[in-house]
């Protein structure tokens, strides 16, 4: 696998750029300037915030190229779009529209239940989520230049964030330690590539930056999942279905920066307003589990 | 004795610039706050969201600090901190540092699918850069020196202690960039101990 092209080096050059900070769903450009002056490093331009894709159920598709569009003009900070897992032409029509990144994401209805996008193929880079190692390692190997831990995208709900991240860190930590002929057993388990088992336990760490989704609602969510090894967050429904959503996007921004250090969390704490309601995980149907879809 | 020079890590690919900065014969550490500013010798404001940066610059008021700390140590701004330093942003206008005496335009060549890895000359040698959703420098003020250019434009360019890329050298393997960087901070320490 040749990471060393320069197409796939721009691709992660972006989201080097991306780190450190918030990418914020919005569903349209008065949400998008809003997520901009409270200091987004990028936005996701979606027809839906997980929460109501949830609430409403039926089939989630790409968003309609008119809000993409608005959003992608209202606004100077990078603009991503979600594609449903495995459609490939929803991914060839956002990439002739010039959105800078592309999640193909199991927020949306699958359009495919084996395959992912060849994500190679494309000049637009891709984001993807995972819940465990194996799945990150092979959506790098299909191209992606991003992952995200999934999480629970729409339950205001960071347990299973955590969950998926510490899951990451430890099977990455684990790798470390193996001999060679170990690798080779560990690669057929995570069924990902050699050579990515390979890198990760030469480097403890994803040949891509892993950033945190689904479920991040409060400036300490954010910090909690940085603490534990993400370098960026994604926030969705947590800013716009909250009761101020410009404050909590600015504390989540500051919460970003400052995940370290305690007594600046508790200044982005302060005087914050209701956040979005919550879902137990427990409560919730297998079927309307959002994370488990994906390959 | 080694200098110590800062990189502020507000947001964006701060942690590129550490290793390339210590092969460059420098003590590297993290700026988040004016205190932690006050003890470097030379900053660095990498690549990332100018804007984000910009937000917390003016909340955690760290505009004025920074100011004052680039009247008298160098500065190397890459991309977003370029913009940080220049005296005028267009598209859209935004305020800046105002350290260095040009005009840059975001996003000049475009969105994410107009990035590129071109090959420049730096000081009559080749070298790499990769420009990322990169500005355009529109206009360079008497005071400043082209270092090196890309299709016409400035794309590296110095101005008395600062210097300012509007590509990524941090990305790439070759070291020039950052060697030049680490001089300048040299220079001026013995500058402030003559």
């Amino acid at each position: 696998m040749n990471f060393e092209t320069d197409q796939f080096r721009l691709k992660v050059g972006l989201a080097e750029m991306l780190k450190g900070g918030v990418i914020m769903d919005v569903v349209n450009a008065d949400q998008a300037r809003i997520a901009e002056q409270a200091g987004a490093a990028a936005v996701m331009a979606l027809e839906r915030v997980p929460a109501d894709i949830r609430k409403e159920g039926g089939v989630a598709r790409m968003s309609q190229i008119r809000v993409i569009r608005d959003i992608m003009s209202a606004v100077s900070i990078p603009v991503m779009a979600k594609v449903r897992i495995g459609h490939f032409i929803e991914a060839r029509i956002l990439e002739v529209l010039g959105v800078d990144y592309i999640d193909e994401s199991e927020v949306l209805t699958p359009a495919d239940e084996e395959h992912h996008i060849d994500k190679h193929d494309y000049k637009v880079p891709f984001v993807c989520g995972a819940r465990n190692l194996g799945e990150a390692l092979r959506r790098v190997a299909e191209g992606a230049a991003m992952i995200r831990t999934k999480g629970e995208a729409g339950s205001g709900n960071i347990v299973e964030a955590v969950r998926h991240m510490r899951t990451i860190v430890k099977e990455m930590k684990q790798l470390t330690v193996l001999g060679k002929e170990e690798l080779v057993h560990e690669a057929k388990n995570l069924q990902a590539p050699l050579e990515l088992v390979q890198y990760v336990a030469l480097n403890a760490k994803l040949p891509v930056p892993n950033f945190s989704a689904g479920g991040i609602a409060t400036p300490a969510d954010a910090a909690l999942v940085m603490q534990l090894g993400a370098e960026a967050v994604f926030v969705g429904s947590g800013i716009f279905k909250s009761s101020d959503p410009e404050k909590r996007a600015k504390s989540i921004v500051k919460a970003a920066t400052y995940y370290r250090d305690p007594a600046k969390l508790l200044e982005a704490s302060e005087e914050l307003g209701e956040a979005m309601p919550g879902l137990e995980i427990s409560k919730l149907e297998s079927s309307e589990l959002l994370q488990t879809r994906g390959w | 004795m080694k200098p110590k020079i800062g990189v502020l890590a507000l947001q964006g690919d701060f942690e590129a610039h550490r290793a390339p900065l210590e092969r460059a014969g420098a003590e590297v550490t993290e700026v988040r706050s004016a205190a932690e500013l006050e003890e470097v010798d030379g900053l660095v404001i990498p690549g990332g969201e100018s804007t984000t940066m910009l937000k917390l610059l003016e909340d955690e008021q760290l505009l004025e600090p920074l100011c004052r700390f680039g009247g008298a140590k160098p500065i190397f701004g890459t991309c977003a901190g370029a913009i940080l330093l220049a005296a005028e942003v267009l598209n859209p206008r935004q305020p800046s540092l105002s350290l260095m005496d040009l005009t840059l335009e975001r996003n000049g060549y475009g969105r994410q699918i107009d990035s590129r890895i071109a090959h420049i000359q730096i000081s009559g040698r080749p070298a790499e850069a990769v420009f990322i959703r990169a500005p355009v420098i529109r206009r360079v003020g008497a005071d400043a020196r082209v270092l090196a250019e890309y299709n016409n434009s400035p794309v590296l360019v110095e101005q008395g202690k600062h210097l300012a890329a509007t590509f990524h050298p941090e990305l790439s393997p070759e070291n020039r960039v950052h060697e030049q960087f680490v001089d300048k901070v040299r220079a001026s320490l013995s500058e402030q101990l003559n």
